[in-house]
């Protein structure tokens, strides 16, 4: 029986429009998100804004964290930005091993800039490094995704998006970046859960 | 040829390739991807992958025969390979980069070598079997039919 290709994407974009968010937050409407994309490697970044827009509105990719800086209008000398978040970020996924500055990085530089610190930071990498992912998930990533990103796990990432409204935060609001919260608990859980979910077949620890 | 020939043909040979492991459910992923508007987004993927893939096996083949051997930037370069053909759902090229990064490590000159030629082989061998893909998805399409989703 032959039927025709279906688009994952056609009906991920009949539900964009949708509000989204989880566990009692203001319901949040992606057609207004902005996603701010990393990553050294062209390929990954073609692939990575494909499957985000079936999602989010906007997408800017950037081939490093130092631009990714600049998108946001950073200003190293007065660690301060010259607007607030000039471009309405409101996430930021990042390869985690990138030349230069790594995803990591500009995971702290974002943790530490008053103007910068709410936007919440997903880190994605090619290796399933155990330490890696805790120590990104402490350092105050939401989530850590072992690539390649799927559509499944981008549909996940809508939880983590603030609304575009200034809302302040609350122990309820998912994308807080204060103290340890449930949240970020369940965060790591997810990453862990991740893990086994995408190596099924792997007991332990893979080591690429 | 009637298209519903065309069409089994099409999906015989895509299950072929899953099943010799050319490519994973990565690759599906990009083709249910593709839309409206942007009917060619897996051939524009792959094609830059291949562009990219020729640069990056010169970069190798010329870091692997000098000497001292920089085996930092050759892992660099298998790395960020690894990163692309997975992303692309390339798993028998992926899989070398596994190897190769092994030989990397272990600062393995020759297993380095051996790796660099089967990653071309891997490399030729994927590019062929995606340009026939191709090539049958464009004969369909000019027949008046419909590419099938072939699991």
């Amino acid at each position: 029986m032959v039927t025709s290709r279906m688009s994952s994407a056609m009906r991920m974009k009949k539900e964009k429009n949708a509000a989204c968010g989880e566990n009692g937050n203001e319901p949040v409407q992606c057609d207004e998100m902005h996603v701010l994309a990393v990553d050294d490697c062209l390929i990954e970044r073609k692939v990575i804004e494909k499957l985000l827009k079936t999602n989010f509105f906007k997408v800017t990719t950037v081939d490093s964290a130092e631009r990714a800086l600049e998108v946001l209008g950073f200003h190293e000398e007065q660690s301060t930005c010259a607007a607030s978040n000039a471009f309405k970020v409101n996430m930021i996924i990042t390869d985690y091993c990138m030349p230069g500055m790594t995803g990591y990085d500009l995971l702290k530089k974002v943790q530490e800039t008053k103007c910068l610190k709410e936007i919440p930071v997903v880190i994605i990498s090619s290796e399933n490094v155990p330490q890696r992912i805790t120590s990104c998930l402490a350092g105050g990533a939401k989530d850590f995704i072992i690539k390649p990103l799927k559509l499944a796990d981008v549909t996940k990432l809508k939880g983590h998006i603030k609304p575009p409204k200034d809302v302040v935060s609350t122990s309820a609001n998912a994308s807080s970046s204060g103290p340890v919260s449930s949240k970020r608990k369940i965060s790591s859980g997810r990453a862990r859960g991740k893990m086994s979910e995408r190596r099924p077949r792997v007991g332990g620890l893979t080591s690429v | 040829m009637a298209v519903s020939q065309m069409q089994q043909r099409y999906i015989n040979f895509t299950t072929s390739l899953f099943q010799e492991g050319f490519v994973d459910e990565q690759f599906t992923q990009l083709q249910q991807l593709q839309d409206e508007s942007n009917p060619d987004f897996v051939a524009e993927v792959v094609c830059l992958f291949f562009e990219d893939s020729e640069k990056l096996l010169g970069d190798l083949s010329k870091t692997l025969n000098q000497e001292p051997v920089d085996f930092k930037r050759v892992d660099g370069c298998v790395h960020q390979f690894k990163g692309s053909s997975s992303s692309i759902g390339a798993r028998r090229v992926m899989n070398t980069c596994v190897t190769f990064r092994a030989f990397c490590q272990d600062k393995n000159r020759e297993g380095c070598l051996y790796c660099l030629q089967q990653m071309k082989q891997e490399c030729y061998l994927v590019k062929n079997k995606l340009e026939t893909l191709f090539q049958l998805e464009k004969q369909i399409v000019e027949a008046g039919g419909t590419v099938p989703m072939a699991e």
